[in-house]
């Protein structure tokens, strides 16, 4: 196997285990805080607007971890440094 | 040497190859010598032109009494939202963070909201426009917090429990305001490109769906960058107020 089909193989496998592994953690925690949420607001439908307010700062805050992982599944996929390495050998 | 092609702004972006990381800005439409603008620029103005237009044309007859017209009905709305939502998250006094944040909402939503149209590609799907606006908030933190607290009252923040927490005050500093950047510019990024992918497979019906669904998150994310924006920037004077008044 040359260099190019090598290091074309390893990124798309780097980005979809990258996407896989990466989202777990996020994908619990964005669970556990919307569980919690809605458990608050049937308590204290009074207080919904500002639970629901505070969850989407909330949401967005665990999604970065995801996110993060989603960047680097980009960055494998359609900026890898490692093509222009190749290339340039 | 002044050259015009807007051939490639009405492309539908159907191939996912196509709006790969590095070629979402090098798509020129106005190039003069070596200076250009290209699509995120363009966009950038398009969007600035229609939120100033707008408010603009919205804020020609203002009136008191019942007289008001609907557009300054609808913008009163929406700065009392802001406004309440504001309030809720990060305590009182946040009339001073509010053109901040109503700027940064406007924006957002606008170059959002216009994904809807097939061949518009969003400024804010492009990390250059992401990171200028978190660095317009990278900005506004020590800005609102000396004008709050005092000098000494910022810097008293990195020291917050321990002198030892230095380093990690400093790095938290930077990264949450990165965060920022890179959470607009992943979720409209993802959706962009999850469309079309979607729509190169299945063209009819099914990228409908993931349209309305962007629709909601592009709404969802200049919701919460208006209001981490006025987090950010309160965070100092929450710490500070109590300690004053004891």
């Amino acid at each position: 196997m040359d260099s190019y089909a090598f290091i074309g193989a390893i990124s798309v496998l780097a980005a979809c285990l990258c996407m896989g592994i990466g989202s777990i953690g996020s994908a619990i925690g964005e669970g556990n805080a919307a569980a919690s949420a809605l458990q608050a607001m049937a308590q204290q439908p009074d207080e919904a607007n500002r639970i629901r307010s505070t969850m989407f700062v909330s949401l967005a805050m665990i999604e970065t971890s995801a996110l993060y992982a989603l960047l680097i599944a980009f960055l494998t996929l359609y900026a890898n440094p490692f093509w222009n390495y190749a290339i340039n050998q | 040497m002044l050259r015009i092609d807007f051939s490639h702004w009405f492309d539908v972006p159907l191939q996912g190859r196509e709006l790969a990381l590095q070629n979402y800005d090098a798509i020129r439409l106005i190039e003069w010598g070596n200076k250009y603008i290209n699509v995120t620029i363009f966009n950038s103005w398009l969007i600035i032109l229609l939120i100033v237009g707008g408010a603009w044309l919205a804020t020609r007859h203002l009136s008191v009494n019942k007289q008001a017209s609907r557009w300054q009905i609808a913008l009163e709305a929406l700065v009392l939202w802001l406004q309440k939502e504001a309030n809720e998250t990060s305590g009182s006094r946040t009339n001073q963070y509010l053109g901040m944040a109503m700027g940064l909402f406007c924006f957002i939503l606008t170059a959002n909201l216009l994904t809807f149209l097939p061949w518009f590609r969003p400024p804010t799907a492009s990390l250059s426009t992401t990171m200028a606006l978190a660095a317009v908030v990278f900005l506004a933190i020590p800005y609102f917090s000396i004008r709050n607290a005092g000098i000494k009252g910022y810097l008293k923040k990195f020291i917050d429990p321990i002198p030892l927490m230095l380093p990690m005050n400093i790095f938290s500093e930077f990264f949450s305001v990165l965060a920022m950047g890179l959470r607009l510019f992943g979720n409209m990024l993802s959706g962009v490109m999850f469309a079309s992918i979607l729509s190169a497979f299945v063209p009819f019906v099914a990228p409908l769906v993931m349209q309305t669904l962007g629709l909601l998150t592009g709404s969802i994310q200049a919701y919460i960058f208006a209001l981490l924006a006025v987090v950010y920037s309160s965070s100092v004077k929450e710490e500070i107020v109590p300690q004053e008044i004891t």
